[in-house]
């Protein structure tokens, strides 16, 4: 079965007064039907903004400048507005980060959810109703809640409610933003484990970012860790936590203090994220990195697959030179 | 010496933004133009603006460049003179304004409690008082308002609306972190108000100011017109009093009172446009957008 | 026992909600009694809804308690702190990016609190002291740093910054109110050492506050677990790690996300991770709605905290039964 999502080398810019920020930098990767896959990186590495651009949802000052987005064989580049509204929802549907803000305040759960129902079905008012049940019972929400407003909902529950949303037309791929970020731990996992009971239940397939990678650490299939726009390392999501092989990779592993084992001292990883602006030459990830070669700072390495792992170092992938 | 080196930044940091936007450019050199003329009216009137020694109804000429009035007075000499009066009004006018509207609001944001439930009450009802009606009813009262009673009334009337942007503005700030942080490290009140607060705000008040004196303009010569100012003294309203009484547009006098009407809305238009400016300036969602068609790679 | 900085007894604060018809009393924290002693850094862990950050605003000064006694350095506290303990006990913000005025530069502040709190130093002292105190945080070189701007600054250099300004007063005890939380998880690490090293080198004391058991498990000498407002237990953090007692901080145990912990069939299966009752609370433990071992007493009753050990304590009458 072909991959649901192929992504090629996309590139989105930013414009800046001080000229274009280079914020994805041809980012390649494949989703298969029913995978989960996580993307993981700190602010500004520009995860976001790739997940926009993947749901076509980019606006100005960021704009495609390069790359195609494949899904279920077509290119969404390439459609009109017209022909993408056909597709939202149905196929692909998104979780915003901050589900206080992507709910308008002034309408009721179920106003909302009949909205997004009317605007891309023809569905009558009684399967409409039916349905927008269903979906909260699915993420534990009581169907009374219908006529509740969002701030008569916890965090939490606001959260679950977007899911529900995202789940109402049944779509083959769900991208996700940071939608744990604002919740508490307990919370989290909670909404973590919904996830998967979907997942298991519908067998859809999730693009999740965020910049807690402990979070999924324990759901997503594969992971992918994103610096400076560019894709670093890519791998199962057990390998790539067990044996980080990139540098950067490496280093945030190890940034984080745990809570088993003896306490030992971490260092994190020295220095700032370089200008998008005028990145430096050669690998973006050289000024910051403890294992740095000559080649690193003047040629910009390329990600390459090695059965199922993908790295982005010379480190891992020596130049080769005749 | 280290306020000249402030003021030299400031006076930097001024030109550098009027270099880059239009509006503001524009908008300055009419006022700096205007302000010179209000200043040094004598530099520019050809002759006396209330010696009626010339010839009546006179058009368009070379010695009178705008014409003379039914009782033979230059009008562009009147023009002149009557400069002053308007932009003095309007920036009088404006600074008091802003001023009481600043410390109202403020105040308001700041302490809250029942004083900011006293204030806001007292804002709203001078808010809804219609300005206009009140302006004329005082100033008829009080019979040939001078100078600075007109800007009194117009003073009244005008803060409140400042009052009320500046309120909500000093309140969305007053939660920020920083002005806690400043509290919690021994700071008093005072202090966190003038340093800490204020200096954020800047943008919205001089808007406030912009806005203010453009009401005034528009009011005083109001007031003016209808007759109600000094008929006496030198200004734009007065000369349109004037015009409008002699019948100038129907006896074929049209620039006696077409060219203090332009000139009020050249002021007016003046600082619309360095209003617009800060505007942009305080809320960056307002800049113009220039948008670059992006190629597509294939 | 070292020398006690800080003893916080039987502090409560109450606000007052809801319009006229639904009038409420919100116990932000209620009845919290602990201490923190020289040198050492105490983290104060929970959720939201706990109360954590009401506690660091009452002690800051910024509200007074509705009830009980904050001592401070063997002095009482009364309800508007003085100008020296202000000194004494600064706050360190958690948002790098509002916590800082925009408009000024950011020598600004340091030398405001230098000016306040350290009258014996001239104007040129002041500056020095200033370079000294950015350069002590690791933001180099100092002279520059501070006539910098707040936006030229990273996330991770201002919150520095704020631990530049509390030491700037020569502090006993920071109080730092999740002072990590908005930053990249890489650069945390490196604001978790610098806290450290205030505690190991200039012998300060911190009060830690957050909502990540592992950054409080990797800077803190002891816990304090709060929830709804109320402490549920408190250790060494050692021992709380390896062996909690209260069911709340076994259920923060379980869920933390931890990618070397393996995911075991915690709590969150059926606990939603639902905000705690702090409106009007009844008279019961806050945590026995959700609570696994709740009996009938706990409903009835508050339990009060109780001792294990001389370093233990928990509130819990399963445990303590």
């Amino acid at each position: 079965m072909s991959d649901l999502l192929s992504v090629r080398d996309l590139r989105v810019d930013y414009e800046t007064p001080a000229g274009p920020a280079r914020a994805v930098n041809g980012v390649s990767f494949d989703l298969a039907r029913g995978e989960f896959l996580a993307i993981v990186g700190e602010s500004g590495c520009g995860k976001s903004t790739m997940l926009f651009a993947i749901a076509q949802l980019l606006a100005y000052p960021a704009s495609q400048v390069g790359g195609t987005v494949i899904f279920d064989g077509v290119d969404l580049t390439t459609l009109t507005p017209e022909e993408l509204r056909r597709h939202r929802w149905r196929d692909f549907s998104v979780v915003m980060q901050s589900a206080m803000n992507a709910l308008n305040p002034t309408m009721s759960i179920g106003a909302q959810l009949a909205d997004v129902c009317r605007a891309h079905t023809d569905w009558d008012d009684a399967h409409i109703a039916q349905r927008c049940a269903e979906v909260l019972a699915m993420v534990s929400i009581d169907p009374a809640h219908l006529k509740s407003y969002p701030f008569q909902l916890s965090g939490g529950m606001r959260q679950r409610a977007m899911i529900a949303m995202a789940l109402l037309l049944e779509p083959k791929l769900v991208i996700m933003d940071e939608p744990t970020s604002a919740l508490d731990v307990v919370a989290q996992r909670s909404l973590m484990r919904q996830v998967q009971t979907l997942r298991e239940q519908l067998g859809f397939s999730v693009l999740f970012v965020t910049h807690d990678m402990s979070v999924v650490s324990h759901f997503s299939d594969r992971l992918a860790v994103m610096y400076a726009g560019e894709v670093m390392e890519l791998g199962s999501t057990r390998a790539v936590f067990d044996s980080p092989q990139h540098p950067y990779s490496h280093g945030l592993m190890d940034a984080f203090p745990s809570l088993l084992g003896a306490p030992r001292a971490l260092t994190g990883i020295a220095g700032n994220p370089p200008s998008l602006v005028n990145p430096p030459e050669g690998c973006l990830f050289a000024p910051r990195c403890t294992q740095v070669m000559d080649d690193c700072r003047t040629l910009h390495p390329e990600l390459i697959d090695d059965d199922g792992r993908s790295v982005r170092c010379h480190l891992i992938h020596p130049v080769v030179r005749r | 010496m280290k306020a000249l080196v402030v003021i030299a930044r400031a006076l930097r940091r001024a030109g550098a933004f009027l270099r880059r936007d239009k509006k503001a450019a524009a908008g300055s050199i009419i006022l700096f133009i205007l302000l010179v003329i209000a200043i040094f009216p004598t530099w520019f009137t050809p002759y006396d603006p209330t010696a009626e020694t010339f010839t009546p109804g006179v058009g368009l000429s070379w010695s009178h460049l705008l014409g003379t009035t039914s009782f033979g007075q230059d009008v562009f000499s009147q023009l002149i003179a009557g400069t002053r009066q308007s932009v003095f009004i309007a920036l009088i006018v404006g600074f008091f304004s802003t001023v009481i509207s600043v410390i109202v609001g403020v105040s308001a944001a700041y302490i809250g409690g029942w004083l900011d439930d006293l204030l806001s009450m007292l804002t709203d009802v001078v808010l809804v008082i219609p300005t206009f009606p009140l302006i004329i009813v005082i100033t008829a009262y009080l019979k040939n308002a001078s100078f600075w009673l007109m800007v009194g009334v117009l003073v009244f009337t005008g803060w409140s609306y400042g009052a009320r942007q500046l309120r909500v503005q000093a309140l969305s700030l007053r939660n920020r972190d920083y002005l806690l942080a400043a509290k919690a490290r021994g700071e008093s009140s005072w202090y966190v108000i003038v340093v800490e607060l204020l200096p954020p705000m800047t943008s919205l008040i001089v808007a406030n100011f912009l806005g203010a004196a453009l009401y005034a303009v528009l009011a005083a010569s109001g007031l003016q017109f209808v007759g109600l100012g000094n008929i006496n003294t030198e200004s734009w309203g007065t000369m349109l009093y004037w015009a409008q009484n002699n019948e100038a547009l129907a006896t074929g006098l049209p620039l006696w009172a077409l060219a203090p009407g332009i000139a009020i809305a050249v002021l007016g238009s003046a600082l619309a446009l360095l209003n617009y400016a800060f505007d942009e300036v305080a809320n960056p969602a307002l800049r113009p957008v220039t948008r670059r068609r992006a190629k597509v790679a294939a | 026992m070292t020398e006690s900085i800080l003893s916080v007894a039987g502090l409560s604060r109450f606000f007052r909600v809801g319009g006229f018809r639904s009038r409420g009393i919100l116990h932000a924290t209620d009845e919290v009694t602990f201490e923190v002693g020289a040198g050492e850094i105490v983290a104060l862990v929970g959720e939201s809804g706990s109360g954590k950050s009401t506690i660091a605003r009452v002690l800051a000064g910024l509200y007074p308690p509705s009830a009980g006694s904050i001592t401070f350095e063997g002095q009482p506290i009364g309800r508007r702190s003085s100008r020296r303990v202000r000194g004494r006990m600064p706050m360190v913000f958690q948002d790098p990016f509002g916590s800082i005025n925009p408009v000024l530069r950011v020598g600004h502040s340091l030398e405001r609190s230098l000016k306040l709190h350290r009258s014996d130093l001239n104007a040129s002292a002041r500056h020095e002291e200033a370079i000294s105190l950015v350069e002590r945080v690791g933001l180099t070189p100092g002279a520059e740093v501070l006539r910098r701007f707040p936006h030229e600054l990273s996330g991770g250099q201002r919150q520095r910054l704020g631990f530049a300004q509390a030491l700037a007063s020569r502090p006993s005890l920071i109080l730092a109110d999740e002072p990590v939380s908005m930053l990249d998880v890489s650069i945390r690490i490196g604001l978790l050492n610098v806290m450290k090293d205030l505690r190991d080198r200039e012998g300060v004391s911190l009060l830690y506050i957050t909502h990540d058991l592992a950054s409080a498990r990797y800077v803190a000498d002891r816990m304090i677990v709060l929830y709804a407002g109320r402490i549920v237990e408190e250790g060494l953090t050692e021992e709380v790690i390896s062996s909690p007692q209260h069911p709340y901080t076994r259920l923060l145990m379980s869920t933390a996300p931890d990618p070397r912990l393996p995911l075991s069939d915690d709590a969150s299966v059926t606990d939603l991770g639902e905000p705690p009752k702090v409106i009007n609370p009844g008279p019961g433990c806050r945590f026995a709605p959700r609570c696994p071992l709740a009996m009938d007493q706990c409903r009835a009753s508050t339990p009060a905290p109780v001792s294990l050990s001389p370093t233990q304590r928990v509130a819990c009458y399963a445990v303590t039964a």
